[in-house]
């Protein structure tokens, strides 16, 4: 994808960022729920330059029939990138890359959303990426919480996600592009802040184990301001723009 | 083989039971993965090659080693690419056609966890510049399936890689040409060894079996370097972990992990 500058300083000697955050800084977020008419739920985010939309359709009737469970619902995800969300056209078809990132993010969501109380349906989650800038995965599971919300599906808790890492030997909040590209590790993080549970996890590059633990950590807190705002763009649609709490 | 049948919920009740008595249902404490055979040089004709057994899952990796044009943007580096598939003859519920995303997540953590180590340096498998570099291709296929494919893949792979012979090709007429002489070994800088641990209810244990598999709530592999660092994650299934949880995981892959990277080593050694 490539960086604006290859020469770039990823942190400065003030522990400023390439662009211009503090270290434990995440970028701007702004999630608004609701957007699509026909979907049952949705949600648009824009996590610094990723720009995503999700709808989310169900529980309805599964097809093909042979996928549905007798037990619970099934939640369905696909994760798709716009080819011109990336410098570089992308092929429309799946990748590897967003089949992957479609089950890890399906996996994330099935702890919160309650499907075993509509048996034998289907919760599809269509997340479609418009702009990516690092962190789509995070950005998407973040809005595909709120569209599942919105839809009005039974939710034990929203996941919300944040990625947290390193570059310039140091642990950041929340990557990235040029620090994905030139740092030293990448750890997206999806959490459900009121059970206390992670539900995404995933990292490339290479920590010490002490490290690892303080990007989990950080990660985790990050995820904490991104359930904030979650909440903050459910609010703003239900019970108008007052106070949140 | 993700599916869980009528029996994989029968069978997690005892698993259950078992394990809330400190045992697992093949007699393995919770930190102890199963028995590894390594076979290096199964396949003569790969450049590298290991039959792996863990417990009853048996894995087969295959290196191939050969010249090909690197990526546009990546001129001074060599490739490596890891791929994984399961065999239709591996598990009864395999069936041929395009790879599954389990399948696909299989093949891209492993691939992850030996890339992200740098095991490889990539960049001594440069032929000429911008035109042409070495190829490392470490192609697994797991022939019989009983849980746990992501370390099974993992350590067959880092076994082929370990004990693998690459040819030398320089460049002549603007095209590479092989040099006669003997083979030499891969440029290998670490040793990454992955872990994968389950939880179930609320107990984690470290390379689960088939039958624990079908049953397991959640899933973790990590994957450490030969200096203690961890290098990759891979978390999996639909159940959380705590922060807690994720902690022990890593200082337990760590630690199972250097018991395994001490048998894998062994392969270097003759």
């Amino acid at each position: 994808m490539g960086g604006r500058d290859a020469t770039m300083v990823l942190l400065d000697e003030n522990g400023i960022r390439c662009d211009g955050r503090k270290i434990d800084e995440l970028r701007p977020v702004t999630i608004k729920a609701g957007g699509l008419k026909n979907a049952d739920g949705s949600a648009y985010i824009e996590f610094g330059d990723n720009k995503i939309v999700v709808g989310v359709f169900g529980p309805r009737d599964v097809h093909p029939k042979h996928m549905s469970n007798t037990d619970t619902g099934i939640l369905r995800v696909r994760y798709h990138m716009e080819p011109f969300s990336v410098s570089e056209r992308k092929n429309p078809a799946p990748s590897r890359r967003e089949i992957e990132i479609s089950k890890v993010i399906k996996e994330a969501l099935e702890p919160a959303v309650m499907l075993e109380k509509f048996p034998r349906t289907a919760v599809d989650v269509f997340i479609e990426v418009l702009q990516a800038d690092g962190g789509t995965r995070c950005a998407a599971l973040s809005a595909a919480s709120v569209a599942l919300a919105d839809a009005g599906i039974p939710m034990r808790d929203l996941v919300a996600a944040c990625a947290s890492g390193k570059a310039a030997d140091t642990i950041i909040l929340d990557v990235n592009n040029e620090e994905d590209q030139a740092g030293q590790a990448d750890m997206p993080i999806g959490y459900m802040p009121n059970l206390e549970k992670i539900t995404l996890l995933q990292l490339d590059g290479i920590l010490t184990p002490e490290e690892y633990k303080r990007c989990v950590d950080v990660g985790v807190k990050g995820c904490k301001t991104v359930y904030d705002i979650q909440r903050k763009a459910l609010h703003d649609k239900y019970f108008g723009k007052g106070d949140s709490e | 083989m993700a599916s869980v049948s009528v029996i994989d919920k029968l069978k997690k009740a005892q698993i259950i039971e078992l394990l809330e008595q400190g045992m697992r249902v093949d007699g393995r404490a919770f930190e102890e993965p199963r028995k590894i055979s390594i076979e290096a040089n199964a396949i003569p004709k790969a450049n590298g090659s290991a039959r792996v057994r863990l417990g009853d899952t048996e894995v087969i990796c295959g290196i191939k080693i050969q010249p090909d044009r690197p990526f546009p943007d990546t001129g001074d580096k060599g490739l490596f690419i890891c791929t994984a598939e399961l065999l239709p003859l591996s598990h009864p519920t395999v069936e041929t056609g395009p790879p599954q995303p389990p399948v696909i997540e299989l093949a891209r953590v492993v691939d992850r966890g030996i890339r992200e180590s740098h095991m490889i340096d990539v960049s001594d498998l440069v032929i000429e510049k911008n035109k042409s570099v070495v190829g490392v291709f470490a192609d697994n296929v797991v022939v019989d399936y009983d849980g746990n494919l992501f370390d099974a893949c993992s350590y067959a792979s880092t076994a082929a890689l370990l004990t693998s012979k690459t040819p030398k090709w320089e460049w002549v007429n603007e095209q590479p040409s092989l040099v006669d002489g003997d083979d030499t070994q891969l440029p290998i800088s670490t040793v990454p060894v992955s872990v994968t641990m389950a939880k179930i209810g609320d107990h984690i244990i470290v390379d689960p079996n088939g039958d624990e598999w079908a049953v397991m709530d959640a899933r973790i592999t990590i994957t450490s370097d030969s200096d203690g660092n961890i290098c990759a994650l891979q978390k999996g299934g639909s159940n959380g972990f705590t922060q807690d949880e994720v902690g022990r995981c890593g200082d337990l892959s760590v630690k199972v992990g250097s018991k395994i990277r001490e048998q894998l080593l062994e392969l270097r050694g003759n």
